[in-house]
C-alpha cells in the first residue's frame, strides 16, 4: 500500500528542521536551554521566604553539627613561657570559656588582643591535638625604671610600657629615669648608662630635659648636662676628664656640656667662698 | 539595464557571502526531477601540492556534503505551473539534502531549462584611452555593444564576454595591460521569459533561501560534460531533460550558444502512455526498463508485461513486445534529434573547427541512442556524463545530474560576466549628476 501522503515538508516543518540545523540554536539547546530550566526552577522554590528561611535553618544546624563534633572542640588553653601574672592576665583579657569549637575561635583575633598587653612583645596562637589552645608569648624584659608624677613604670629597651612598680627599692637593679618623653629616648639613655659604667655607683638616674636632651644626675647634687645632639662623645669627654683629674670628686654642681665646644664648670657655693677666701698674695709669698 | 546590472552583482555578492560562510545549496529544477546538492567550500582540501596537481579549476576547493533528489512537481517544459507545488517539491530536495549534509544552507545557486533561452552575439567597438588597455576600457567596451530589443517580458540570464580583439589580433583572452589603440568585444547573451525566472525566484524566497547565482542549465550541462579539450575545440552538448532538450555550444572554453527545445523524456512518456493506452507511471517504468531505440529480431520475441492498477484484469494482463515499444518510442526521439540538428544548423555549428556532440542528461541513457544518433547529428558523437567531483555520492553521478554537477563548477569557478566588470565611471557620473539636479529640483 502506498502512503498517500505528502513527501514534502510542511513550511512550518520545513523552518523548523532549518532552525534546529542552526549551530547557534543547536548550543542554545544544548546548554543554555538546561542551565535556563534549573534556574527557573530554583528561582521558583527560592520565590517563598519560608522556604528560603527553612532552608538557611537546616544548612546553619547541619554546620553546627559538624562543628561541635569532638575532634573540633577546644577544652583548655595553654599559655607557655611566661611569668604567671602576665599568664593570669592574659587568661582574664580573654575570658575564653571552655569547651568550644575551634570553628568559634579566631586565632587572629586571640594573637592580636594578647599582644595589646603591655607586657607581651609578641605571641604565637595554635590550636595543638587534643583539644589544646597554645598560646606561646614573648614577654617584654624591663629594662629601665622611669618616673613620672604618677608614679614609677618599667620600661623595656624600645620604650615600651613592661608594668607599673610600686617602689623604686623593688627594682634596684634597673637604672631611673625621669622627665617628660624620657620613654621615646630609652634606646639613647641606655647608651649614656652603658658608656658611664666608670660612674656608676655614683648616678642616681637620667633626667630628660625640655624632651630633647639628658641630665646624669648624680649623687651629692651633682649634675653632668648633656648636650642634645652627640651626647655620647660629651659624656666620653667628661668621664676622661673625671679619670684624668678627678673632676667629679671635686665641689662641683653641675658640668656644663651643652655646648660641647665652651664646657662650663658650675661651683658650689661652699666652693666659690673658699675660692674667694683664697689669699693670693699668700700664695704669692709662700712661693717667694 | 542598470537594475539587472545592479540584481546580478547582488548575486554576485550573495555567493562570495556563502562561499566566504562556506556553504552553498545548487538546485537543478527541472521537468522530472529536482535535484539538490549542498557544497562545502574550504581552503584545506586535503590534497597533496604535487607537480602537476593545480587548481583543478577550483574542483579541488570543494566537496559535495549533501544530494537529494525528488521527483518535480508543478513543472513543465522546464517552467513552473503550480507555484505551490514546486515550492513543496523544492523544499523536499533541499530539506533532505539538508539532513545528508547536517548543515543549514541559506544561500542557492539555481539553474532552470525552460524558459525559452535565446542566444544573442553582441559585439562593441571602443577607442582605447591611453596606451595600454585597462579595466576602464574593457568595461565601456563591453557597455558599448549594443544590446538588441529582446522583448520587455524577457530578462538577461549570462552576457559574457567571449573574446576581445585589439586592432587586428582577436581571440584575446584578457586584452589588460596590452598596448593597442582599438578594442573590440563580442559578448554572447542570454535572455529567458522573466515570467519564468520570477515563479522560481518567488518559490526560492518562500523556501527562506537567498539567491546566489541563476544558470541556465544548458550551460551548465556543457560546463560538466564537455571535457576541456572539447570546450576548447569547439563542440556542442545536448542535454536529454525531462520536459526540455539543452543545447550549447562551446568553443574556446565559453558558451556562444545556448537553446532549448520544448521536448524531452516526458514526450517519449506520453506517447507510450497514449500508445499503449497505459498510467504515466506505467509508461516510465517501461520507457526506463524496457525502452530503447534501436529494434533487433529478438526484440519481436521478447514479450513484456504492461501491468497496470485499473481493476480489468483483461486490461492489466496485456503484454507488448520490445519491438512495439521501441516503434513508439524511436519517432519521437528521431523528432527530438532532428529538431536538435535543426538548431545546430541554424546557430552555424558546421563551422566550428571540431564538430564533437555529447549527448548527456537522462534522456541519453535510452538504449541504442548511440546508433541513433550518429545518423541524425553526424559522426562524432559520444555519450556524456558529468565530471567527477570531490564526495558526489554514487547515486548522483548519471547523466541525469550534468547541469546539478555543472552547478558546481558555476559556483566555484564562475565565468565573467558583463556584471563582474565596473561600469563605465562616465556612465556613473552622468548617473550621479541626474541624482544631484533631481535633488535641487526636490528640495529647492
Amino acid at each position: 500500500m502506498r502512503s498517500l501522503r505528502d513527501p514534502a515538508p510542511s513550511r512550518l516543518a520545513y523552518r523548523l528542521n532549518r532552525l534546529m540545523l542552526t549551530p547557534r540554536f543547536r548550543t542554545f539547546l544544548r546548554y543554555g536551554l538546561p542551565v535556563l530550566i534549573v534556574a527557573s526552577i530554583g528561582a521558583f522554590w527560592a520565590s517563598d521566604a519560608d522556604r528560603r528561611q527553612d532552608a538557611a535553618d537546616r544548612i546553619a544546624e547541619v554546620r553546627r553539627q559538624i562543628q561541635e563534633r569532638p575532634e573540633f572542640m577546644v577544652h583548655m588553653m595553654a599559655v607557655e613561657d611566661v611569668s604567671d601574672t602576665v599568664a593570669a592576665d592574659i587568661r582574664s583579657l580573654l575570658a575564653l570559656d571552655f569547651p568550644q569549637s575551634s570553628f568559634d575561635l579566631d586565632l587572629d583575633a586571640i594573637r592580636s588582643e594578647v599582644e595589646t598587653l603591655d607586657a607581651v612583645a609578641s605571641a604565637t596562637v595554635q590550636i595543638r591535638g587534643g583539644g589544646v589552645l597554645s598560646i606561646a608569648v614573648t614577654e617584654r624584659v624591663p629594662a629601665i625604671i622611669w618616673r613620672t608624677s604618677e608614679g614609677l613604670t618599667l620600661l623595656d629597651h624600645e620604650g615600651n610600657r613592661v608594668s607599673s612598680l610600686a617602689a623604686r627599692a623593688d627594682r634596684a637593679d634597673l637604672p631611673l629615669l625621669a622627665g617628660q618623653g624620657a620613654h621615646e629616648a630609652v634606646q639613647e639613655a641606655l647608651q649614656i648608662l652603658g658608656l658611664a659604667a666608670p660612674i656608676a655607683p655614683r648616678i642616681r638616674g637620667l633626667l630628660r630635659v625640655g624632651e630633647r636632651r639628658w641630665d646624669i644626675v648624680l649623687d651629692r647634687d651633682q649634675r653632668i648636662q648633656l648636650p642634645e645632639k652627640d651626647a655620647l662623645s660629651a659624656l666620653r669627654k667628661v668621664i676622661a676628664l673625671d679619670g684624668a683629674q678627678d673632676l667629679l670628686a671635686r665641689d662641683i654642681a653641675a658640668i656644663d656640656f651643652r655646648n660641647p665646644r665652651r664646657p662650663v664648670l658650675r661651683l658650689t657655693s661652699g666652693a666659690i667662698d673658699a675660692m674667694n677666701d683664697i689669699d693670693i698674695t699668700q700664695t704669692t709669698d709662700a712661693s717667694r | 539595464m542598470t537594475d539587472l546590472y545592479e540584481s546580478q552583482r547582488a548575486m554576485r555578492a550573495m555567493r562570495r557571502a556563502a562561499i566566504h560562510r562556506g556553504v552553498i545549496a545548487l538546485l537543478d529544477v527541472g521537468t522530472s526531477k529536482i535535484a539538490c546538492l549542498i557544497l562545502r567550500f574550504d581552503s584545506d582540501t586535503g590534497l597533496p601540492e604535487a607537480e602537476g596537481i593545480g587548481a583543478m579549476a577550483g574542483q579541488s576547493r570543494f566537496r559535495v556534503i549533501g544530494a537529494a533528489t525528488t521527483r518535480s512537481r508543478g513543472v513543465e517544459l522546464g517552467e513552473s505551473c503550480a507555484i505551490q507545488e514546486t515550492e513543496r517539491a523544492i523544499r523536499t530536495a533541499v530539506q533532505a539534502a539538508q539532513k545528508m549534509a547536517n548543515v543549514r544552507v541559506d544561500h542557492v545557486i539555481a539553474c532552470l531549462s525552460g524558459g525559452q533561452p535565446r542566444s544573442y552575439g553582441l559585439a562593441g567597438t571602443v577607442l582605447v584611452q591611453g596606451d595600454v588597455v585597462n579595466e576602464q576600457d574593457v568595461a565601456r567596451a563591453l557597455a558599448s555593444c549594443d544590446v538588441p530589443d529582446y522583448g520587455g517580458d524577457r530578462d538577461i540570464l549570462h552576457a559574457q564576454p567571449v573574446n576581445f580583439a585589439l586592432d587586428h589580433r582577436s581571440g584575446l583572452l584578457d586584452p589588460r595591460g596590452q598596448i593597442g589603440q582599438r578594442l573590440a568585444c563580442d559578448m554572447h547573451m542570454l535572455t529567458v521569459d522573466t515570467s519564468v525566472l520570477q515563479n522560481l525566484i518567488y518559490c526560492l524566497k518562500r523556501c527562506d533561501l537567498e539567491l546566489a547565482g541563476l544558470a541556465s542549465s544548458a550551460y551548465m550541462s556543457g560546463m560538466s560534460a564537455l571535457v576541456e579539450d572539447e570546450q576548447e575545440l569547439g563542440s556542442a552538448c545536448i542535454d536529454l531533460g525531462g520536459g526540455t532538450t539543452g543545447l550549447s555550444i562551446f568553443i574556446k572554453k565559453h558558451m556562444i550558444y545556448a537553446d532549448s527545445i520544448r521536448l524531452g523524456g516526458e514526450h517519449i512518456t506520453q506517447d507510450i502512455s497514449k500508445g499503449l493506452q497505459v498510467s504515466a507511471s506505467v509508461a516510465e517504468r517501461m520507457k526506463t526498463l524496457h525502452g530503447g531505440v534501436v529494434a533487433t529480431g529478438m526484440d519481436d520475441r521478447e514479450l513484456i508485461e504492461i501491468g497496470g492498477e485499473t481493476g480489468d484484469w483483461e486490461h492489466d494482463r496485456r503484454t507488448v513486445s520490445r519491438a512495439e515499444l521501441i516503434g513508439i518510442m524511436r519517432p519521437r526521439v528521431e523528432e527530438i534529434l532532428e529538431e536538435v540538428r535543426e538548431r545546430l544548423d541554424a546557430a552555424g555549428f558546421e563551422h566550428l573547427p571540431s564538430q564533437q556532440i555529447v549527448l548527456t542528461g537522462g534522456g541519453s541513457q535510452i538504449p541504442g541512442l548511440d546508433r541513433l544518433a550518429p545518423k541524425i547529428l553526424g559522426q562524432s558523437i559520444r555519450i556524456g556524463r558529468p565530471l567527477r567531483v570531490q564526495g558526489l555520492p554514487q547515486a548522483v553521478t548519471g547523466s541525469a545530474f550534468a547541469s546539478a554537477v555543472g552547478l558546481s563548477l558555476f559556483a566555484s569557478h564562475p565565468q565573467d560576466e558583463w556584471w563582474d566588470f565596473e561600469m563605465p565611471t562616465d556612465r556613473n557620473a552622468h548617473r550621479s549628476f541626474k541624482k544631484a539636479v533631481r535633488w535641487f529640483r526636490d528640495n529647492w
